[in-house]
């Protein structure tokens, strides 16, 4: 046989290899936008805070239910965007959304996630909420990097970034806000950017 | 020469190739799966996963899911080895 024929054998493998154990249909746009929303978010929220709660934050106060709202719709926003954008991204790839790939992905992304969603929400019951922000990033970023054996490795440099967002915000509670904004606004967008020039066209 | 002894005739099909490629990635993978990722006829399947059971490379496991008979299969240790050493095999060929 010609080494050609090897060769094709080699990139064949592959390529299944790829197929069945990986989901690589995730849209980089949708990356752009969750980031975009997370801005936006983010940018509602501070002047809530600052106009109407002299920027310091209760617990129990009308403000901070605003800000929880305001963060329960960015959240909502990026995975609905998410959801349609991978969608038509498989349907264009001829992948199937909901495979054997697809599911393990998003159960080994929302595993380290929902345990940290519930820990923030438990801690924020217990009137702690200095760590919020810094938590979010750990357990977003511990999320990514789990998923990333699943899908693009390359999530798994965005993890990495946003766990060491997360533990900078834990040393300086204070800029927890900043870094927030950094680790889900700008990072999202910059690397949607990069996964869309390198994957969606 | 022994590189052209290590190619394994048991692997020298697309259908069989493809069939431990994805076993080698994944605890198992049942009839549907296979067929859907290898595009792959029932009959075709069905005899190369035959000729690889047949060399002890792939364990067979019939179960039912309700009421459907469900055939999923994994890799043995055997052949893990037997697929390792074929792409070994593969890679010195062509980097030769």
């Amino acid at each position: 046989m010609e080494s050609k024929d090897y060769l094709k054998d080699i990139s064949e493998i592959k390529d299944l290899m790829n197929k069945s154990s990986r989901f690589i249909s995730l849209s980089g746009l949708s990356g752009i936008l969750a980031g975009t929303y997370a801005i936006i978010g983010g940018a509602i929220a501070y002047w809530l805070v600052m106009s109407y709660s002299s920027g310091t934050l209760k617990l129990e106060g009308q403000i901070f239910r605003l800000v929880m709202l305001d963060l329960f719709l960015v959240a909502l926003f990026s995975v609905v965007t998410g959801v349609i954008l991978t969608t038509k991204k498989a349907k264009k790839n001829g992948a199937k959304i909901w495979d054997n790939a697809s599911k393990r992905l998003v159960i080994n992304f929302l595993i380290p996630l929902i345990a940290g969603g519930l820990y923030i929400l438990i801690i924020l019951n217990n009137g702690k909420y200095g760590q919020t922000g810094a938590l979010m990033l750990l357990f977003y970023g511990l999320a990514l990097v789990n998923a990333s054996k699943y899908s693009l490795g390359d999530i798994k440099y965005l993890g990495y970034i946003e766990i060491v967002l997360g533990l900078i915000a834990a040393l300086y509670p204070g800029y927890g806000f900043w870094l927030w904004l950094i680790g889900f606004g700008v990072m999202h967008i910059i690397y949607g950017t990069w996964m869309y020039f390198k994957y969606d066209r | 020469m022994s590189i052209i002894t290590n190619i394994n005739k048991a692997f020298d099909h697309r259908i069989r190739l493809g069939i431990m490629s994805i076993l080698m990635v994944n605890e198992y993978a049942d009839f549907n799966m296979l067929k859907e990722l290898l595009g792959a006829t029932d009959g075709n399947l069905a005899s190369h996963t035959k000729a690889l059971e047949n060399a002890e490379y792939i364990n067979v496991e019939k179960q039912f899911i309700g009421r459907k008979p469900n055939t999923r299969y994994a890799t043995t240790k055997l052949g893990r080895a037997a697929f390792k050493k074929h792409i070994n095999a593969l890679e010195k060929l062509i980097n030769k």
